[in-house]
């Protein structure tokens, strides 16, 4: 019993969250791996892309809040992120055409690119706050629990209720189909192809009569939209708040690196390494062992081996061990 | 226009621009721009160093900024004598315990014969050496964290004169720059722009939360300064006179004679790493960092050695970064770990450069005081505009007041556009590398 | 500053910057005049150019090949081999000179519009897509079909049977032998009206390469024109219906093949006694 009680404890303060924390870095990591294969720069702009699709569903589902359309038990946010999506696809597109096109003309360095998009990170970071302002927002709403503790305890007779909040089963739901969706993309149809084959080589890319600049416009489409899902869900899940999208750059791009820039598979698994780290490093374990270890062995503290305000300490220290040992990424990206 | 007519017409247009301020704002305000604009130059001297003159990428100014600031503290506060006794030999033993793990695992890396054996006994170190530093350090902490939280709470610092803090500022900052250069440049791939992304973030974690430190978030306030206390002036009945000579009241003379003391001092350490950086530009080693930059390859196939080059101008670098940080918690008085943002200290000093010229000294000076100008003057020029735009409508509508409320995060806006704008149309700065 | 103003300041930092697969590739057609000389299937005509504005690598330099033969270009090293095949692939800044293929003047046209109109290429090095299986680099080489392809696959495969073998195997693991395999399927995929191979058997053992001569007179015999740049001279003249010794950006000696593995000048400067 007692063990089953720890299972329960470790599921619902490590595993579900982790789970769902891991999805939305996998996606956010996604984008970030993608800008990287086919434009050839990290983006420091991706956490603000993220927070301005976050914004206009936010506003969107605002809106339709207040003149009552609902989606059930489900957030209505998830009716919203459509149109969160073609904004950010819009915006991104009218960026691209106005500040990144040109540098590509130019045949300009990546570095540079990089630098550029530390001016568009500005200008985004700046709408942003201008529009919905720098404070916490809330939007979510529907049902709060697929399964609520209470429930939980009174279902199994458990001591350790297990929470499973509807907006983690949104997130891995909604993860799950998008990356299947992504693949099924890349793997299976002809722009797929044509875009992992311009990441490739883009001279011969060139040879064999690929656009580039369709390729790079179906990239910033589909990093659009993971950007806005992985920031919608991750808005859900916590809260939405500008600067906070803005420092998850570093947990994203930790994710892309550990799992091999460029690669997508690597960045999905990088998500989850990065997530469980973070979860599992700065969670108190005190309950779980107290119900595992005998009476005599039981630990006085919280067993806690960083405090949560070290988080980015665990990313960055995966990524330093990661890179020291296996420079190129778990899955051989493109960091050689 | 030759470029040195050029060059002296943008530093007298932004001489211009903050003369304006003070004329028509006020003396105050154009001083208080004038003094973090020095401090700016300063960092953006540092960013130049590596960016201008080596290519490194360096994302972390933030992380040193606030060492440096941390140096502050730990130099001219006094020492918390009860905190010490409470626990201070257990911290530091605490601390020293660490970094001997560390050590300890970084020679079992180098000396083990490789395999699995080496990797377990690496880790064993690290878990067991993570534990035992965990039991040493965290009872002492608690036992200097109790100390007078209110007040105190921490060790304190060395209790020595605020100017000693500002090269303590920048050592600080050297030992983390030499710590992250050595894992992250000597690597096959350097990815010292994500590492220091990172370990800018960590350094604020630790500030934030390491109470025993630097008090964390409960901030260090009224940390002594170089130059007098305005009420002390306004006590003095010499500097009354005087005032009264000149036609300013006492109290606004008084604010003003300090501001002048920071400008003239940081004015002194700016010309004097202008200076210092010029010489190191056209010496024969500015000219190696250079010839590296350009071509690696053929500088490495002369005999350079590229990564030991690179070390060195991260790590001065880092150190003028620290320097400028612990001169901006000298001004401020005040470590507040919760207001360092990287927008802030860390990106923002790249557009400086930018702007200015990377590579060229004068240029990253130039861009730090326009670009400081700017950020400050943007807020209020913005509110205007949108005054001026929204008049016409009604006095409740909502998307006036939106905007109006909103006017504070112009500054962003503006960065961007003038970042994106800049290397767009002169991509090499206003004062390009010579 | 050395690279312009968007250089990179010497920068390699590989977490934020993507060196990989930066194109190089530089459409330069065009020249100042044409001069009309005799009928080829494919013909680099009194080519003269070199790169931008740098000095001249091909002087006067003619290339051609016939329909159903096999025109090899041999000579030392730096004799301008492979310039002289990218001036016939739009590569190169021509001065002077036409390049006409099946009558048609196609100086004018970029590198893309010449695989449009039937040109198949296979570069010397990175010329397939490593992290793409076989089959999808042959999917990419007809990314300009838009009609049913599965016919030359087939082809293909019955050409290179080894690629059928590892049609879901990402190409990087293939073999240097196979690699090329996979290049020239790729390129044939367009189905061109010729095909240039810049020195297909660079860099693979002796007993590959034999192979690799042997699947080229294949590809030769369904009627497709091969030009071809090639290190290995003796071998590539065997094969070859026509060849052409470059010495210094200039045409040295022409002739067949045989002609050529004949000629006592040829062979004691060239192909070593």
């Amino acid at each position: 019993m007692d063990l089953l009680n720890a299972l329960v404890a470790f599921a619902n303060f490590v595993f579900i969250p982790a789970v769902a924390y891991g999805s939305q870095l996998a996606l956010g990591a996604l984008g970030v791996t993608l800008i990287y294969g086919i434009l050839r720069f990290s983006n420091f702009a991706h956490g603000d892309t993220m927070a301005i699709g976050t914004m206009v569903t936010v506003l969107v589902t605002w809106w339709m809040q207040s003149v009552g359309i609902s989606f059930g038990p489900l957030p209505t946010a998830l009716l919203a992120l459509p149109f969160g999506i073609l904004g950010c696809m819009a915006l991104v597109l009218v960026t691209d055409r106005m500040v990144y096109r040109f540098y590509r003309a130019q045949k300009a360095k990546p570095v540079i690119l990089v630098i550029v998009s530390m001016g568009v990170m500005f200008i985004y970071n700046g709408l942003t706050r201008f529009i919905i302002g720098p404070d916490d927002q809330r939007f979510s709403d529907g049902e709060r629990f697929i399964i609520s503790a209470r429930t939980f305890k009174e279902m199994t007779g458990l001591d350790e209720g297990l929470a499973f909040k509807t907006t983690q089963g949104i997130t891995i739901v909604t993860a799950v189909i998008v990356v299947a969706l992504l693949f099924w993309f890349l793997n299976r149809t002809r722009t797929g192809k044509s875009m992992r084959a311009y990441s490739d080589n883009e001279d011969l890319a060139l040879l064999s009569g690929i656009n580039p600049e369709r390729v790079v416009m179906y990239t910033w489409l589909i990093v659009a939209a993971l950007a806005t899902v992985a920031g919608v869900l991750y808005g859900l899940d916590k809260s939405f708040k500008p600067f906070v999208y803005f420092q998850l750059l570093l947990p994203i791009f930790a994710s892309a690196i550990v799992g091999g820039l460029g690669s997508p598979i690597g960045a999905i698994a990088g998500g989850f390494i990065i997530a469980f780290s973070e979860v599992t490093i700065t969670y108190a374990w005190k309950k779980v062992l107290g119900y595992t270890l005998p009476e005599s062995l039981e630990p006085d503290g919280l067993v806690q081996l960083l405090s949560t305000d070290y988080k980015f300490a665990v990313s960055f220290i995966i990524l330093l061990i990661v890179l020291l040992f296996r420079p190129t990424g778990l899955f051989r990206g493109k960091s050689v | 226009m030759s470029a040195p007519v050029k060059n002296t017409l943008l530093f007298a247009l932004v001489g211009l621009l903050i003369l304006l301020t003070g004329v028509m704002q006020s003396w105050n305000s154009a001083l208080l721009i004038l003094n973090m604009g020095l401090v700016s130059a300063v960092m953006a001297i540092g960013v130049n160093l590596q960016w201008g003159f080596a290519g490194l990428f360096n994302v972390g100014v933030m992380g040193f900024v606030a060492l440096g600031g941390l140096g502050a503290v730990l130099v001219s506060m006094p020492p918390v004598g009860e905190a010490w006794a409470a626990g201070g030999l257990g911290v530091l033993a605490g601390l020293l315990l660490g970094a001997g793990t560390i050590v300890a695992a970084i020679i079992a890396y180098r000396r083990l014969p490789r395999g699995r054996g080496r990797a377990l006994a690496m880790a064993g170190i690290l878990v067991v050496g993570f534990f035992v530093y965990r039991a040493v350090l965290d009872p002492s902490v608690e036992a200097v964290e109790a100390v007078n939280p209110a007040a105190t709470g921490y060790l304190g610092g060395l209790g020595l004169p605020v100017l000693l803090a500002w090269p303590v500022g920048g050592l600080l900052a050297a030992g983390a720059a030499w710590l992250i250069g050595k894992t992250a440049l000597g690597l096959r791939s350097d990815y010292l722009a994500i590492a220091t992304l990172g370990i800018a973030e960590i350094i604020i974690a630790v500030l934030k939360n390491e109470d025993w430190l630097a008090r964390g978030v409960k901030n260090v306030v009224g940390l002594p300064r170089p130059v007098p206390y305005e009420i002390d002036l306004q006590n003095d009945p010499g500097f009354v006179e005087r005032a009264a000579g000149l036609g300013i009241d006492p109290v606004t003379a008084s604010t003003l004679y300090v501001k002048v003391g920071y400008s003239i001092l940081f004015l002194v350490v700016l010309l004097v790493l202008l200076w210092m950086a010029q010489m190191a530009l056209k010496s024969p080693w500015g000219r190696m960092m250079r010839a590296i930059r350009d071509n690696e390859v053929a500088a490495e196939a002369m005999g350079k050695d590229v990564t030991g080059r690179h070390l060195q101008i991260f790590i001065l670098g880092s150190a003028v970064c620290g320097l400028a940080g612990a001169m901006m918690t000298t001004l401020d008085g005040q470590l507040t770990p919760g207001t360092y943002q990287p927008l802030r200290f860390t990106f923002l000093v790249w557009v400086m450069v930018i702007v200015g010229g990377s590579g060229n000294n004068f240029g990253a000076v130039l861009g730090a005081l326009l670009i400081w100008f700017l950020w400050v003057q943007v807020e209020p020029i913005g509110l205007f505009l949108i005054q001026v735009v929204t008049s016409g409508m009604a006095e409740d509508s909502a998307l006036r007041l939106h905007l109006l409320d909103s006017a504070a995060h112009m500054r962003l806006l503006t960065m961007g556009v003038v970042l994106l704008v800049v290397l767009r149309f002169s991509p090499r700065g206003l004062i390009p590398e010579a | 500053m050395s690279g312009g103003a968007y250089d990179d300041r010497g920068n390699r930092d590989r977490s934020i910057a993507n060196p990989d697969g930066v194109g190089t590739l530089v459409a330069r057609p065009g020249t100042k005049g044409a001069r009309q000389t005799a009928e080829a299937f494919l013909i680099g005509d009194s080519m003269t150019g070199g790169y931008g504005a740098g000095p001249d690598i091909l002087h006067d330099c003619t290339v051609a090949v016939n329909r159903g033969e096999i025109a090899v270009i041999v000579g030392p090293n730096g004799a301008g081999k492979s310039t002289a095949m990218k001036a016939i692939f739009g590569m190169l800044d021509l001065r002077q000179g036409s390049v006409r293929l099946d009558g048609q003047d196609i100086t004018d046209l970029s590198p893309q519009d010449r695989v449009v109109n039937g040109m198949g290429f296979v570069p010397q090095t990175s010329n397939i897509f490593t992290s793409l299986t076989v089959e999808e680099n042959l999917e990419m080489g007809a990314f300009i079909r838009r009609d049913d392809f599965s016919g030359t696959m087939a082809q293909i495969y019955d050409l290179f049977p080894i690629l059928k073998e590892k049609r879901n195997q990402p190409a990087g693991e293939l073999s240097g032998g196979q690699r090329q395999q996979v290049a020239v399927g790729r390129a044939l995929m367009t189905e061109p009206k010729v095909l240039m191979l810049d020195e297909p058997t660079a860099g693979v053992s002796p007993i590959v390469m034999d192979e690799l001569f042997d699947r080229i007179i294949e590809v030769a015999r369904t009627g497709i024109p091969i030009l071809m740049v090639e290190q290995n001279a003796r071998q590539a003249l065997e094969i070859a219906d026509k060849g052409y010794v470059l010495v210094q950006g200039r045409n040295a000696y022409t002739g067949t093949g045989k002609e050529l593995l004949e000629d006592p000048e040829v062979r004691r400067s060239f192909l070593g006694g």
